[in-house]
């Protein structure tokens, strides 16, 4: 298959948190992807050292526009860079589209649930995206797991959410007024409602840190899903 | 000057007579790893030497506890870029273990728990240039960083210094461990510069 | 990384791979040879990507592949053993 590393001129970036950033990029030639892939970025110093990270993809496809979500990581040798110092119209390198494995396709008209824990969000909201721009029927129920409420990426989005699209938000540490949920992190009753609402053959698509990852996975198949119907990313 | 990432880096690297080629300097002490973390208990370790003709010495904890320790200061090298300066570790020089060990091998491989080998002339785990570690910096070196006890030898890139130690393997002929068998250099000497199979 | 003990998932081979493969790789069937579970490469228990990318069983922990990338070369060793392909990418 042999993917090619494409230019990738930064058009802008936007906060979604205090430390997490939405980039956009033009990459002439995108071949265009699917919600929840991901692609390789690559930097390069003056002396030709190379550092490569994976990040993924937080929109559909748009011509040879693509968006990406960054959460800069304290001391990361990658992310602070993209997050912060790339500056506006200098290029990166990316490959891509990368991934077939963790994708959601818009044909597909089973309810569907996304577990999302922090930055695990970003390949879930492509899925969100593309799902609103499909204007699909099949129900979308996202949980999302963060620390506090200033943590919650695509707040506005979330919160004008279509017909076919239920959020739940999850805070782990601190909680907005009037939330009746105490504090804490993803429990089994968390799920059990959105779990009831899915067909047999319904695809789960978990996305966080790894521990987060862990327990959403158990806590599921606790609850009687199909371990083949539950797919997962993790970052470190 | 790279039309790509103007401005990126990478880590700072300096020029220090201490840092190797290729290296930047590091407060940190980064773990990585190529599995999960094993767990080993003191009660139940224990350190075993196997000759080219098969016959084997072993050390409880307690024995290799009661052997001489040594105290030592050291810089050590990642294959991955970080150096770390005057590292305190503890432990057993390897010259005790191999007192009474009769052999006529060149070679060494270093088996640890989790299954992760590595490989290096023997002559490099003698004269006081390697040991079996299990303090670092006044405490007991944690699982994560290879724990009950390591090997450590300082003066090859810290691959070489197989974490969860468990024994060695006296060998004739060079044989290429966990990172050496997928393109890392058999011998591995930061100075050399030797990352790869054809540095 | 924020913690590099943790382990990503076999979707992170996806790009390293396809410099090898013709097929992309993240779907593939894998069985593993101890335990005999078996699921797609995406499923992988991934450890690095530094000094290089370990696939691992995630019931297990067998080692399923590694992967190295050297200069112009990717380096691949299936299963466990210290057995390897040597790729020339460039």
């Amino acid at each position: 298959m042999r993917i090619a590393w494409r230019r990738a001129r930064l058009d802008g970036r936007h906060p979604q948190t205090p430390t997490a950033r939405s980039l956009q990029f033009t990459v002439p030639g995108w071949p265009g992807h699917l919600p929840g892939q991901h692609v390789d970025v690559r930097l390069t110093a003056d002396d030709g050292y190379q550092a490569v990270r994976s990040y993924s993809l937080a929109a559909p496809a748009d011509g040879d526009r693509i968006e990406l979500g960054v959460q800069s990581v304290p001391g990361g040798e990658v992310s602070p860079y993209l997050a912060d110092e790339l500056p506006e119209g200098a290029e990166v390198e990316v490959r891509g589209p990368l991934g077939n494995w963790f994708v959601w396709r818009s044909e597909q008209t089973e309810p569907v649930l996304l577990v999302a824990g922090g930055s695990g969000v970003v390949p879930l909201m492509a899925m969100i995206r593309a799902h609103r721009a499909a204007r699909s029927v099949a129900p979308f129920h996202l949980l999302y797991s963060v620390r506090t409420p200033a943590e919650i990426w695509y707040g506005d989005e979330l919160t004008d959410r279509g017909p076919s699209l239920d959020v739940h938000l999850l805070f782990t540490r601190e909680r907005p007024p009037g939330d009746s949920r105490a504090v804490g992190r993803l429990a089994q009753a968390d799920l059990e409602k959105q779990a009831a609402r899915l067909e047999r053959t319904s695809p789960v698509f978990v996305c966080g840190p790894t521990a987060f990852v862990e327990t959403a996975a158990d806590l599921l198949t606790g609850l009687g899903l199909d371990p083949a119907t539950i797919r997962t990313e993790r970052f470190g | 000057m790279s039309s790509f990432s103007p401005g990126f880096r990478g880590r700072a690297r300096s020029l220090a007579d201490r840092l190797p080629p290729g290296q930047y300097p590091t407060e940190q002490f980064p773990v990585l790893s190529a599995g999960p973390t094993p767990r080993v208990s003191t009660d139940t370790w224990t350190f075993t030497i196997t000759t080219e003709t098969g016959e084997t010495h072993s050390w409880t904890w307690a024995e290799m506890m009661a052997l001489p320790q040594q105290e030592t200061v050291t810089d050590i090298h990642c294959v991955t870029r970080w150096s770390k300066f005057d590292t305190p570790w503890r432990g057993v020089p390897l010259d005790a273990f191999f007192e009474d060990v009769e052999t006529a091998a060149d070679f060494v491989t270093v088996d640890s728990h989790g299954g992760y080998t590595t490989n290096l002339p023997l002559e490099d785990l003698l004269d006081g240039q390697a040991w079996i570690a299990h303090t670092y910096d006044g405490y007991p070196l944690s699982p994560e960083h290879g724990g009950p006890a390591r090997l450590l030898v300082p003066h090859l890139y810290f691959w070489k210094s197989a974490k969860w130690v468990r024994g060695l393997r006296l060998t004739h002929e060079d044989e290429p461990g966990f990172w050496e068998s997928v393109g890392y250099h058999t011998y591995g000497d930061p100075w050399r510069e030797q990352r790869n199979w054809g540095d | 990384m924020a913690d590099d003990t943790a382990h990503l998932d076999g979707n992170c081979l996806a790009g390293p791979l396809s410099e090898i493969l013709s097929v992309e790789a993240t779907t593939a069937w894998w069985r593993c040879p101890e335990c005999a579970r078996s699921g797609p490469l995406a499923k992988l228990h991934v450890y690095g990507p530094d000094p290089g990318l370990t696939a691992r069983c995630p019931g297990c922990a067998h080692i399923a592949l590694r992967l190295v990338r050297d200069g112009d070369h990717v380096w691949l060793s299936l299963g466990g053993g210290t057995g390897a392909f040597r790729f020339r990418t460039a």
